[in-house]
């Protein structure tokens, strides 16, 4: 027998969650278009539906092709264990509603998406759910927010859009003295470059749309959880549950009650599944994420450097670049590179001067696709303030860093001289 | 034959600890081999853990024995009141019983000539645990037999665990010619 051995990243990259197929033989995951998956016998169908057994019953819950993705996550992230579900959005909405109860607070940091603002600010105030958002930099800013009805701490390691890193260890450890889960979006990153689960994070959540599927053809997202985080205070996880005559997840499941229940009550209601051919596209991006990531961040730091020592430019936020205040947390988190989304602004007397040259700069890119994505292998710019962040109110903008004058970039794999061509022909042209 | 990595994740006990208790190569072998499990603690209600536990073991062809002072019978099967009542061998005696109570099951256990001490996940009596495995049992703990067989069954890839199975070798249906 051969030694158990712990296999590198880049071999669970191609392996992890899939044993070839005994019957084919199929090397490539098949794709599982299937709805629905027959039974046994009466017997095994009525053992699925209790949980007393596991297997497919139906695509919504779960689905063979979807396992593997589901499984490839775990073991990269170091999870216990993990669940797909239809968009990035739905990952963080399906823990929401997992572990809160209605009067239960959220803790989130101010540096979020637009839309993870939106939906926890209106979304969840309609299901009673109260979010405090704080300047994450500071913990005591964490700290000062929790409340006895907190029950969930919530950032993401690389903000979007300004690029700030979330000091994971430190919120870990408050979140573990308060009893209180750290969720983790860890988007921007992918477990390539950080997994915050080794931090001490209990659950990271990914839009794997981005850098994961990373060609900018699927929608998904994936929650993980370390399987470290003692639920038994838990009302959700804890106490019987109606939905399953009085089942109390946690006792019966131990460390993977939270996906169990994710999976089996929320998404199974919700409906927030993911497609089995949007699975096998984003498996596909998993095989070759750590030789994407490398050269992602390459070009990244090449961008960035040309665009600090551009006249025209007046600033850029990029965690790799030393002048940024978290360039040390983006070393200890980040070490390979932080990410290859980035923000820059260009030098205006006025914010009005400022956001009229930001547009005629995206007017004049030739190859950064302008859309409303990050992480696709091309490259991609958006201004901010009138797409992703137009629903934030002036003070939220403030907030969430995002001026008048910001330009964001997703850095992808093109020639990198080809890149730097493009954003200094647009710059010279700009009046 | 599959390489699986020692479990990693999950449990209190040390690497040395894991190496004596929750070896890889020993858990598939009781899985493989065992008939007869004796399940000490089976609780008659079908929403406890036990219950999960004892109800998806028959499912997977073993037979289970319910070990448990109340008697009666628990998912068509005689309960006894405890391992020495038992009037045929069991293979593997499994426990759902606090850690305190583990010294004296293990010496029924080996009185009784089991082959194997099974403390369940969280269950975590590590004398108990070296006093069967000195007196020529496999000695598993912290560890759910049900998680174990859905390890290497398929059942816990399906929901989406991380089996920490790594191979490229396509597995052979029982009674391939190949």
């Amino acid at each position: 027998m051969t030694q158990p051995r712990s296999f590198g990243f880049e071999t669970r990259m191609l392996h992890a969650g899939h044993v070839p197929d005994a019957e084919t033989g199929a090397r490539a995951v098949p794709i599982h278009q299937s709805t629905s998956f027959v039974f046994h016998d009466t017997r095994h169908a009525a053992h699925l539906f209790e949980l007393k057994q596991y297997g497919n019953i139906y695509s919504r819950i779960s689905n063979p092709t979807t396992a593997v993705f589901e499984e490839r996550i775990a073991s990269l992230e170091n999870g216990t264990g993990a669940l797909a579900v239809a968009s990035g959005m739905a990952a963080q909405l399906t823990t929401f509603l997992t572990l809160l109860s209605p009067g239960d607070e959220i803790v989130a940091s101010s540096h979020l998406y637009g839309g993870s603002v939106t939906q926890l600010t209106h979304t969840l105030k309609k299901l009673s759910l109260k979010v405090h958002f704080v300047d994450p930099t500071r913990l005591e800013n964490w700290e000062r927010a929790i409340t006895p009805r907190t029950r969930l701490l919530y950032g993401e390691i690389i903000g979007n859009p300004r690029g700030s890193i979330l000091d994971i260890e430190p919120l870990a450890e408050l979140g573990n003295a308060h009893r209180i889960p750290l969720v983790v979006d860890a988007t921007f990153a992918t477990p390539y470059l950080c997994r915050p689960i080794d931090w001490g994070a209990t659950i990271v959540v990914h839009s794997a749309t981005k850098f994961i599927g990373g060609h900018g053809n699927s929608l998904g997202g994936v929650i993980v959880d370390s399987g470290k985080f003692d639920f038994s205070s838990f009302a959700t996880l804890a106490e019987p549950s109606d939905a399953y005559h009085g089942l109390r997840f946690y006792d019966t499941f131990a460390h993977y009650a939270f996906l169990m229940k994710a999976r089996v009550e929320t998404v199974r209601d919700t409906g927030a599944c993911i497609s089995p051919t949007n699975s096998f596209l984003l498996i596909q991006g998993l095989e070759t994420l750590s030789v994407r990531m490398e050269r992602h961040v390459r070009n990244a730091l090449l961008v960035a450097k040309f665009l600090h020592e551009h006249p025209k430019v007046a600033w850029v936020s990029y965690a790799g670049l030393p002048d940024h205040p978290d360039h040390t947390l983006a070393k200890k988190y980040l070490p390979l590179g932080p990410g290859a989304v980035f923000t820059f602004g260009l030098l205006a007397p006025t914010p009005a001067d400022a956001r009229e040259k930001g547009k005629q700069l995206i007017e004049r890119l030739q190859l950064f696709s302008h859309l409303a994505n990050v992480g696709d292998a091309r490259s991609l710019v958006i201004h901010p303030a009138s797409t992703t962040h137009q629903q934030l109110s002036e003070d939220e903008l403030v907030r969430a860093g995002v001026g008048p004058e910001m330009v964001r970039l997703s850095v992808g794999l093109e020639t990198s001289e080809d890149l730097l061509w493009d954003l200094d022909q647009a710059l010279e042209g700009i009046s | 034959m599959t390489v699986a990595c020692a479990i990693r994740l999950n449990s209190a006990l040390t690497a040395e600890q894991k190496a004596l208790f929750q070896s890889p190569d020993q858990i598939r072998k009781v899985l493989a081999t065992a008939r007869n499990i004796a399940i000490v603690g089976l609780s008659a209600e079908p929403q406890k853990a036990s219950h999960f536990v004892a109800s998806y073991l028959q499912d997977a062809d073993y037979r289970i024995v319910p070990v448990n002072p109340r008697g009666g019978m628990i998912l068509g099967e005689t309960v006894y009141g405890d391992l020495t009542q038992i009037p045929f061998a069991v293979d593997v005696v499994d426990v759902f019983r606090p850690a305190h109570e583990v010294d004296a099951l293990t010496a029924t256990a080996i009185q009784i000539g089991a082959k194997v001490l099974w403390q369940q996940l969280r269950i975590n009596n590590i004398t108990a645990a070296t006093h069967a495995r000195e007196a020529g049992l496999v000695s598993i703990v912290d560890a759910c037999i049900k998680m174990e067989h859905g390890r290497y069954s398929s059942g816990l890839h399906s929901v989406g665990m991380n089996t920490e199975i790594v191979t490229a070798r396509r597995p052979r249906p029982p009674g391939s010619a190949f």
